[in-house]
């Protein structure tokens, strides 16, 4: 019995691996039939993103930004509820962050620093926090309004820094790129490796894993968050306030994403720009998802696709393959992991009864989300 | 300033961008409806056209016929709608995240077949505006409403066809019964999985004609990712409409008229500032989704999916 329960464990971590695999090898197809080489393209992009100091760093920097959205992506997904939202939570971050950094630069960084940090948290908590409220207190649904809240954050976006956050030496020079002034240097995030961009958000990024995966197996607000996932009805009637906790994972979850965005403009740019979000926002679900949306797992994940996009960028300068590629087999992965989910779950099925499971089952997410509306529904008569 | 706006003639004008433009909505979202009908929610759309936008755009780039170019989209759409359907109908994996998986499929796949097979930003010319002999001569309403190419008429046409197809044939009365209560509707002999392959079938190809619609139509180029979320809309504007055909049609003019506004405010010059004027359709969406969530009769089973009992 131990036996086969360590190996099903295993099958578990090896499925998603497997899925990538199975990517990779339709991405050989589709080179093929485009007539370039595979392996020249592969072999450009595993060069690029890990043969040398630079290529590691970079993969090391891009996979920060998708460890915190995968940690967000995580907190939505155990307490049952999905988040699409993070490309416009991070933007508000990213924006807040840029306007508390720049409007008091004048404080001293010891104080700055950690306020520029919390008004992108807390950017990103609001934008993550409306669907969650409208979620939990009218039914909508979620999946709706993070999309919504992704179009108008760009919007958000295109206004502020083509006027009120543009920079004013850009328009003292009559040169009128959508961008933001630049943050005080003595904010910047220290770099853990000279003349790269590799900076210190990433250990805030490991430490935050940590302490997600502390909140949310060794502390009560997780607990709930994770019982209100698995079986809303059973937790609201074990006296959980289901609706509470579902705003809160969302909210939770944006709070990630919008740090994201602060930690990127604090690390990375310096100030706000178009295309900051980077597509992190679906980069980092993909992420969570090859992690089992667990905590620690998406530490290993982030830095996979991390060094995915890294590779990807590289290979289209050295071999002239597009870097798009990257984003179809991110496509690819998803839905071979999910698919693979469904074997998971028979699994599962046969062994209730003897073996009680604390993974939770990708596909049965969506049944979870009925029966929030179906009981909603019941209350309201 | 303003006055430039409410000119009998730039209102017509405003009209005519709108009626035009609600084209690529109308033939996603119709697409859709099907399938939310039938319990399936794909989210993947916005990848679907722009593969659809990419295949019609290249057929008709090489020189072929624009119907071969339509005819190519809706293969290729038809393919994507299978390749959700067989993850989600047949592996029965969570609708929302495998919808996110075939968005960045159809994403990365159509700019990597752009940058390989053409490369660079070129145009072609597209369906050309076909003005319906005397309608079209009827003063404003003939400009507005008859003066299109034939994509946009198309696109009018699939609102009663839909309507017809999900509430008066045999097909629409499995889907509804699908969505409604699979368990039942396979009691009765029919095949759940059958009409989910269907509907997600239609789906697809209506939302690779949205993207046609797009890059062979009424813009007349390919560009990466040239949909920018429009798929996204798409799907909740059958959220919107009560996934009711005619609420559809609502949704898709409210969002071109805004758009078209958009537009008309840009080319006479008007200091408005246009990014919060764009804002307001998806601030309006999350609104009237807020209200209405708790009335409308969404189909039951939606986004649930079914497993025969041993």
């Amino acid at each position: 019995m131990k036996i086969r329960l360590y190996l099903a464990k295993l099958i578990d971590v090896l499925l998603p691996v497997a899925a990538m695999l199975v990517a990779l090898l339709v991405g050989i197809l589709l080179l093929l039939l485009l007539g370039t080489d595979p392996f020249e393209a592969y072999s450009a992009l595993i060069q690029g993103a890990l043969g040398n100091v630079s290529g590691i760093t970079q993969t090391l920097t891009k996979a920060t930004p998708l460890l915190l959205v995968g940690l967000g992506i995580c907190i939505a997904f155990r307490g049952g509820v999905i988040n699409i939202g993070g490309e416009g939570q991070i933007v508000v971050g990213a924006l807040a962050a840029t306007a508390f950094g720049v409007g008091f630069g004048n404080l001293p960084a010891l104080i700055l620093l950690p306020l520029t940090l919390v008004s992108g948290a807390a950017a990103g908590l609001l934008w993550g926090g409306i669907p969650g409220f409208l979620k939990a207190r009218l039914g909508v649904n979620e999946i709706l309004t993070t999309v919504m809240m992704n179009q108008i954050a760009l919007r958000l976006m295109n206004f502020l820094l083509r006027g009120p956050m543009l920079d004013p030496e850009h328009v003292a020079a009559g040169t009128s790129i959508p961008q933001s002034a630049a943050l005080p240097e003595s904010i910047w995030l220290p770099r853990l490796v000279p003349r790269t961009l590799f900076h210190s958000g990433a250990i805030l990024a490991v430490l935050l894993a940590l302490a997600v995966y502390f909140l949310l197996w060794r502390t009560t607000i997780g607990y709930r968050i994770r019982a209100v996932g698995l079986n809303p009805n059973a937790s609201r009637y074990a006296g959980i306030p289901v609706s509470k906790y579902v705003t809160l994972s969302l909210a939770l979850s944006g709070m990630l994403c919008g740090l994201a965005g602060a930690v990127e403009v604090l690390g990375v740019h310096h100030r706000m720009l178009e295309g900051l979000s980077g597509g992190y926002g679906f980069s980092g679900i993909v992420a969570a998802l090859f992690g089992k949306l667990h905590p620690l797992g998406a530490i290993p994940a982030s830095a996979l696709f991390g060094a995915l996009l890294v590779g990807a960028d590289k290979m289209q300068r050295a071999v002239q393959v597009p870097s798009a590629l990257a984003i179809a087999l991110q496509g690819l992965v998803v839905l071979f992991v999910v698919s693979s989910d469904l074997y998971v779950r028979r699994r599962s099925r046969r062994r209730v009864g003897d073996e009680g499971s604390d993974e939770p089952l990708i596909a049965e997410g969506e049944k979870r989300e009925a029966s929030i509306d179906e009981r909603e529904e019941s209350v309201e008569k | 300033m303003f006055d430039e706006l409410f000119t009998i003639s730039t209102l017509v004008g405003i009209l005519h961008s709108c009626v035009r433009l609600a084209t690529p909505y109308l033939f996603a979202s119709l697409g859709e409806t099907f399938g939310q009908r039938s319990g399936v929610l794909n989210l993947g759309v916005d990848g679907i056209m722009l593969m659809g936008a990419f295949f019609a755009f290249y057929v008709v780039f090489e020189g072929h016929n624009l119907w071969v170019g339509l005819l190519a989209a809706i293969a290729v759409g038809i393919l994507m709608g299978l390749l959700k359907a067989f993850v989600s109908v047949t592996m029965q994996s969570l609708q929302g995240i495998s919808g996110i998986g075939l968005y960045l499929f159809g994403l990365g796949l159509s700019s990597l077949l752009f940058k390989t097979l053409i490369g660079s930003v070129e145009g072609v010319s597209g369906f050309r505006q076909l003005a319906i002999p005397f309608l079209s001569d009827i003063p404003g309403i003939g400009h507005i409403l008859f003066n299109h190419n034939a994509l946009v008429y198309l696109a009018y046409l699939m609102v009663p066809v839909s309507w017809f197809v999900i509430n008066r044939t045999t097909l629409g009365l499995k889907i509804r019964a699908v969505g409604h209560n699979p368990e039942a509707a396979d009691t009765l002999g029919v095949s759940v999985n059958g009409v989910r392959y269907t509907t997600m079938m239609i789906g697809g190809a209506l939302a690779a004609v949205a993207g046609a619609s797009l890059s062979i139509g009424l813009q007349n180029v390919f560009q990466e990712n040239m949909t920018n979320g429009l798929g996204f809309i798409a799907v909740a504007l059958v959220y919107f409409g009560s996934w009711r055909t005619v609420g559809v049609l609502g949704g898709s003019l409210l969002f071109s008229l805004v758009n078209a506004l958009q537009l008309w405010v840009q080319a006479l010059a008007i200091p408005v500032p246009s990014e919060i004027a764009v804002m307001m359709p998806y601030i309006m969406t999350i609104v009237v989704l807020a209200f209405t969530a708790r009335q409308i009769q969404k189909p039951a089973a939606l986004a649930r999916s079914y497993e025969r009992g041993e």
